[in-house]
């Protein structure tokens, strides 16, 4: 599904990815580790299209087409999610009208009519009953003055509503307590299936005991520099990222 | 001949006409001369600093218009915002319209200010209120000289009134160049409510000028809430010079929607005369193509205990030009003063330009002042989060603009006026969002 080759990306002419290798084939959950400064969200902006970093050198496939020059809302429209870091606040726009826009403009690229207001509702309705989310929460504006886990879990909300097939969660476990940790990782299982896949970036191994991945990588400097399977994710728990660095030596 | 001395030619003109022994002769001939001493502000003026008006006294306009005024409802009907929910002065290249107006004496009066300056029995308010703010500024003379015509509202004390008020000007272009002196006296007594709408439309392409005066008194405890809508063609231009005089415990508000017009200045003046005075001052600007719009604000605390809140918008794009001149002036009594003033502008295109000064005069000191001035473009990231969830480049910039607006427009509170603006906003942006916004 997706396959990254030899990726070098940077900003402002320094290089903070330097040749990552990915294969993440349908069905499958892959995590990414790394120390801060390793290059793990800048990967997630660059699989979603963010266009202030540049690519230098690779390419990325998506679906067996080269999308390394596509726009965001492309890719997006071609099943990439990403669920934001820190989710942007927009004042006046309802977290029901946005989620309608995000959907409408997706359908509209596929030459598809707008999904009629019974079936949004009802689907709008599913959702945010299996995310636990309240009636009341979606008629505020988007991400304005929520905490930390509400920001979180409005965009597995999205990703629920938006059903993509490659969902890459940048950081999603962080700010977020145990039980609401437990509520977004559950909603990301539902939604899993053997024609999606899920890349993981997090810092901790905490999420990774409720979203089991299939594979680990450790990125540092900028390269996958180890692969396994999640007993690599126990292991780089209890000792850290140092061993790693001295195995490399 | 210059349009000045056009100007001051039509006044010995008009004199003929004139009510001669009474006091508003007197008023009218000492405007005059402060118009003929002072002239039209230019460049070197420091409030006109960044806007010039030197085009705009070029073509020959006609001060009086002669001509036919015809307008058929169903052609202004959508500049109205409901046909019968509202008291409406409509006047027509500076001429009252009976028929398309809706006027009131039935407890309040909502009536003309020609009606006001000739029956004997308005003389009281005439003489307590008429032309008793800002003497001094000579585009405020030159239209107290010419003085005929425009809004009079009275509301009597405790009245709350059921329904909005609007006042709106149409020109027809029936001249090629047309000048219009609209002059509004508001009114509001003891804890009174009222909210006002203005507008001027000009219904043609040719060249329209406005220099419109409006005074608005809020006496004690009254509530006033006024909205200008300015979306005029790109052949009009507007000089809007309002002037509030608030007694204590009263709460004015000021909404000034900005979207078209040829170039526009805005000189809004608020007086605050007593304690726990609220002003408020509010607008949104999202201008295209070579428009002007000057925002020159001034609000001057002289009481203790009292608060101002202004918060401005701006989106400027291609060649357009956008001024803020915001002015507080607190004066040593005013002691326990909050005064907040922000003004906010996104330039979208490389050529737009915006100048922004806040002044701030404070002889007070216990005093809270706040002012915050920011210019910047598109928050990348913002753009990028709405972009990953699908929605293109352009409707992701909408929805920003929109977002940026939004705190001055959630405070508008009339619905229907609500949802007309945000249509107008919607259409200015150019994209429909598949949602009402």
């Amino acid at each position: 599904m997706l396959k990254i080759k030899d990726l070098h990306a940077g900003l402002e002419g320094k290089d903070i990815l330097q040749g990552i290798n990915l294969d993440v084939k349908a069905g499958e959950v892959h995590a990414i580790m790394g120390p801060n400064g390793s290059g793990k969200s800048t990967l997630a902006s660059v699989v979603a299209g963010k266009e202030e970093f540049d690519i230098t050198k690779g390419e990325i496939d998506f679906n067996d087409e080269d999308i390394t020059e596509m726009d965001p809302e492309e890719r997006a429209h071609k099943g990439i999610f990403l669920s934001f870091q820190y989710p942007v606040e927009i004042p006046g726009v309802s977290v029901t009208n946005f989620i309608k826009t995000a959907i409408n403009e997706t359908r509209k690229s596929q030459g598809l009519e707008d999904m009629p207001a019974s079936e949004m509702l009802k689907m709008i309705k599913d959702k945010a009953a299996m995310l636990e989310i309240d009636r009341k929460f979606l008629s505020r504006s988007l991400n304005e003055g929520f905490s930390g886990g509400e920001k979180k879990r409005n965009e597995i909300f999205q990703m629920a509503m938006l059903e993509p097939k490659l969902a890459i969660l940048d950081e999603t476990d962080s700010g977020l307590d145990i039980d609401a940790l437990k509520v977004v990782a559950n909603g990301v299982n539902k939604l899993k299936s053997e024609d999606n896949a899920v890349l993981l970036i997090t810092h901790y191994q905490r999420l990774l005991d409720y979203i089991v991945p299939d594979y680990v990588h450790v990125l540092m400097d900028g390269k996958i520099v180890k692969s396994g399977t999640k007993e690599l994710a126990y292991e780089l728990e209890e000792k850290g990222y140092d061993w790693i660095k001295e195995e490399m030596v | 001949m210059s349009f000045k001395d056009k100007l001051l030619s039509s006044y010995i003109a008009l004199e003929d006409y004139l009510e001669f022994d009474s006091p508003l002769h007197d008023i009218r001939n000492e405007a005059i001369k402060n118009f003929e001493e002072k002239g039209f502000p230019t460049k070197k003026d420091e409030a006109w600093k960044y806007t010039s008006l030197k085009s705009l006294l070029k073509p020959d306009y006609s001060v009086y218009s002669n001509k036919e005024r015809n307008v058929e409802l169903k052609n202004v009907r959508k500049y109205f915002l409901h046909e019968i929910d509202t008291y409406k002065l409509v006047f027509v290249d500076g001429v009252y319209s009976s028929f398309l107006s809706e006027t009131t004496h039935d407890t309040l009066d909502v009536c003309l200010m020609s009606a006001a300056l000739n029956k004997s029995k308005y003389k009281p308010v005439i003489e307590a209120y008429f032309n008793k703010t800002a003497k001094s500024d000579s585009l405020t003379s030159l239209n107290t000289a010419f003085t005929k015509e425009g809004a009079y509202i009275h509301i009597p004390a405790h009245k709350e009134v059921e329904k909005p008020i609007e006042i709106i000007n149409f020109s027809t272009g029936n001249e090629d160049a047309i000048f219009l002196q609209p002059r509004n006296l508001i009114v509001v007594g003891e804890n009174a409510h009222v909210q006002i709408i203005e507008r001027h439309q000009s219904l043609s392409n040719n060249e329209v000028l406005t220099n419109s005066v409006t005074e608005i008194f809020a006496e004690k405890r009254a509530y006033v809430d006024y909205y200008k809508i300015q979306n005029d063609v790109s052949t009009a231009s507007l000089i809007d010079n309002t002037y509030i005089s608030q007694q204590r415990d009263t709460v004015c508000r000021v909404h000034t929607f900005s979207f078209g017009g040829k170039l526009v200045r805005n000189n809004l003046n608020y007086f605050q005369h007593g304690e726990h005075t609220d002003s408020t001052l509010k607008g949104i600007t999202i201008l295209e193509g070579k428009q002007h719009v000057d925002h020159n604000t001034l609000v001057h605390h002289t009481a203790p205990n009292c608060e101002s809140h202004q918060d401005y918008k701006g989106l400027f794009a291609e060649a357009s030009i956008g001024v803020f001149n915001g002015k507080i002036v607190v004066e040593k009594d005013a002691q326990k003063i909050d005064a907040f003033q922000q003004n906010n502008n996104i330039l979208i295109d490389d050529k737009a330009t915006i100048n922004a000064k806040p002044q701030l005069e404070i002889f007070a000191d216990d005093v809270k002042c706040s002012h915050g001035c920011t210019i910047g473009q598109f928050d990348e990231e913002a753009l990028f989060y709405l972009r990953s969830r699908g929605i293109g480049l352009k409707e992701s910039r909408a929805l920003l603009m929109y977002a940026f607006a939004n705190t001055v427009l959630e405070s508008v509170k009339i619905p229907e006026l609500k949802t007309r603006i945000n249509k107008l906003i919607a259409n200015k942006i150019g994209v429909s969002l598949g949602f009402e916004l």
